[in-house]
């Protein structure tokens, strides 16, 4: 349950770690927009993408392969897609037809076209975690979501749900583990009998973990009452986020890639003959 | 049964550096019948170590060896769940694993799970002859909801919910953390209990040390994942200098006997209360005679 790459933070000392939170995200939004640019089948788009994001690796420090590793999460997605379309594309010229199953040039093509996708995405959100601690995503939002307060939107009291959502994760994964121990430790079996009888198995687990969440939930609240916490109203920040010649830099190169992509939409026959 | 570790190793993750080794080589012996301590500082490694004993942390290829009585826990076809009832654990906190909507079941959820068939009537003679072990009255409390306890209450019931299949060795994680010093007597008093009934072998975690020097027949010092010292509390706690160097307290006792030393007076005991006042008043007696 520890091997949860995707959106571990990797502490380091870098440019990208560097960089203001704020761009780092709107900068992961562009990146995503431009893999959803590039259109169907220009493979060439991806390419520059992948490029990319391999740069950004390289001035990030963080090892390739840790980033890599984030498709694992979601390798079961990645290749179910990639099924549904091998399979079931009817489209194009056939090449093996078997019962009621086709597979077609078209459909190998799309689910390449999709695996490329979505790896992709998930590549380049999964470096924005790696590089920013989850406080800091959680200030670059409420900052981002500042213009929404004029339609009376609790910007901050969201950012904090969401920073204490984070903090929590890996408490509440530890909690699991421990319970998932006791229970064991009882007897419980969590391994075998079919999906029902596995689902029922997972009562003595979510029961104590829940009234242990609201137990924390409870003392959390306490202890910010405590240290008379009052929300938004007059509060200061304990670090500043600042824009410095890094987030330039950066908004220049994904502006780049952007560009690259469109290019390379429109003149894909100049390269591909 | 008898407990036998041997170079026992293991990392969490896939770490293999040699650095994040939360168990290092650990060789150990626990005979049947004994009162066992295990004392370190935390992060020493001793969750990690009882882990193993029932199979919840399972042995990695070429990491040592554990065998628990007939059980060899590094063979694939090892039967945890046997070896589970026979080997009971109690987590630290242990209240935070009750789950069920009565007493009644929570307690039951081991029988159940151990010895499927198991008839109802027995059920309710092992539950009620555990709930009353633990010190509580069986017919008021089987049928309230384990939440609406106190909270000591509720440790009880837990226990209650492990020793309910009379497990002949009994492993307790750090039982008495949070209680008070009423509670932890009373906590003594049962461990005392269930090693003249049906438990045979006790092995108690503990930060405590006059715990440990009081009651435990002997005694294993974790430091960095690896034993450093084992043996009787007393051959332990003799040796102040190197207990010091992993980080740990001496029992008040032995205090209280390194300082009537020098004050010049040599009070040889055991560090047990019972023993220092023996050993005081022998000497108290043979200065009048002098
Ligand atoms: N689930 C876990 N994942 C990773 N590391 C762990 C985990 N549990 C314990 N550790 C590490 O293993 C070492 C030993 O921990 P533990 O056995 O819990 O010590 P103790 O019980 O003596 O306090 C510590 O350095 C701890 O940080
Ligand atoms: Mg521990």
């Amino acid at each position: 349950m520890k091997d949860v790459t995707f959106g571990q933070y990797f502490p380091a000392k870098s440019f990208v770690h560097n960089m203001d939170a704020r761009v780092k995200i709107l900068a992961v939004i562009a990146y995503i927009v431009a893999v959803f640019l590039v259109k169907a089948f220009h493979f060439l788009g991806f390419l520059a993408c992948f490029l990319f994001v391999i740069i950004a690796t390289i001035f990030s420090r963080v090892p390739f392969l840790k980033v890599l590793r984030s498709i694992k999460g979601i390798l079961f997605f990645i290749i179910l897609s990639a099924i549904l379309q091998i399979f079931f594309n009817a489209d194009g010229k056939i090449l093996l037809e078997w019962k009621f199953i086709k597979i077609t040039d078209k459909g190998l093509l799309n689910a390449g076209f999709i695996v490329a996708r979505i790896s992709l995405i998930v590549l380049g959100a999964s470096l924005l975690t790696l590089t920013t601690s989850p406080v800091e995503i959680a200030d670059g939002i409420e900052s981002l979501m500042y213009p929404l307060k004029w339609i009376k939107f609790p910007v901050h009291e969201f950012a904090l749900i969401m920073s204490i959502a984070l903090r929590f994760i890996p408490t509440l994964l530890d909690e699991t583990d421990r319970i998932i121990k006791a229970q064991k430790a009882r007897g419980a079996d969590f391994e075998s009998g079919n999906l029902f009888k596995r689902a029922k198995a997972l009562i003595p687990v979510l029961i104590p973990l829940l009234i242990s969440s609201f137990r924390r939930a409870d003392e959390l609240a306490d202890a910010m009452d405590a240290r008379c916490y009052s929300g938004s109203k007059n509060r200061t920040k304990y670090k500043k986020m600042r824009l410095t010649w890094r987030d330039a830099v950066a908004t220049v190169f994904i502006a780049g890639l952007i560009v690259g992509v469109v290019f390379l939409n429109k003149f894909y026959w100049l390269l591909v003959v | 049964m008898r407990i036998e570790t041997e170079k026992l190793s293991y990392a969490y993750g896939e770490s293999k550096a040699l650095m994040n080794l939360a168990l290092k080589d650990v060789t150990l012996t626990v005979e049947e019948g004994e009162f066992f301590g295990i004392i370190g500082q935390t992060g020493s490694g001793k969750t990690t170590f009882v882990q193993h004993l029932n199979g919840l942390i399972k042995l990695k290829k070429n990491s040592g060896s554990i065998k628990i009585g007939e059980f060899d826990l590094g063979e694939k076809k090892c039967d945890f769940k046997k070896l589970r009832a026979r080997l009971g654990m109690v987590f630290q906190y242990p209240e935070y694993q009750l789950f069920a909507e009565t007493v009644f079941e929570d307690v039951a959820f081991g029988v159940k799970n151990f010895m499927p068939e198991t008839s109802p009537e027995q059920v309710e003679v092992m539950v009620k002859d555990a709930l009353e072990t633990v010190g509580l009255n069986y017919l008021k409390v089987k049928d309230k909801s384990p939440f609406e306890l106190s909270g000591g209450q509720k440790r009880r019931v837990a226990i209650a919910g492990v020793i309910v299949t009379k497990p002949e060795v009994l492993v307790l994680d750090e039982p008495v953390a949070g209680l008070d010093p009423q509670g932890k007597r009373e906590f003594i008093a049962l461990l005392h209990k269930l090693h003249k009934s049906f438990v045979k072998t006790i092995i108690l975690v503990s930060h405590d040390m006059d715990l440990v020097a009081e009651n435990c027949t002997r005694a294993a010092v974790f430091s960095h994942g690896q034993i450093v010292a084992v043996g009787t509390p007393k051959e332990i706690f003799s040796n102040a200098e190197s207990l010091e160097q992993t980080g740990l307290d001496l029992p008040l006792t032995a205090y209280l006997t390194n300082m009537l030393k020098q004050a010049g007076i040599t009070a040889e005991n055991d560090y047990t209360v019972d023993g220092l006042i023996k050993a005081i008043v022998s000497e108290i007696n043979c200065g009048g005679e002098r």
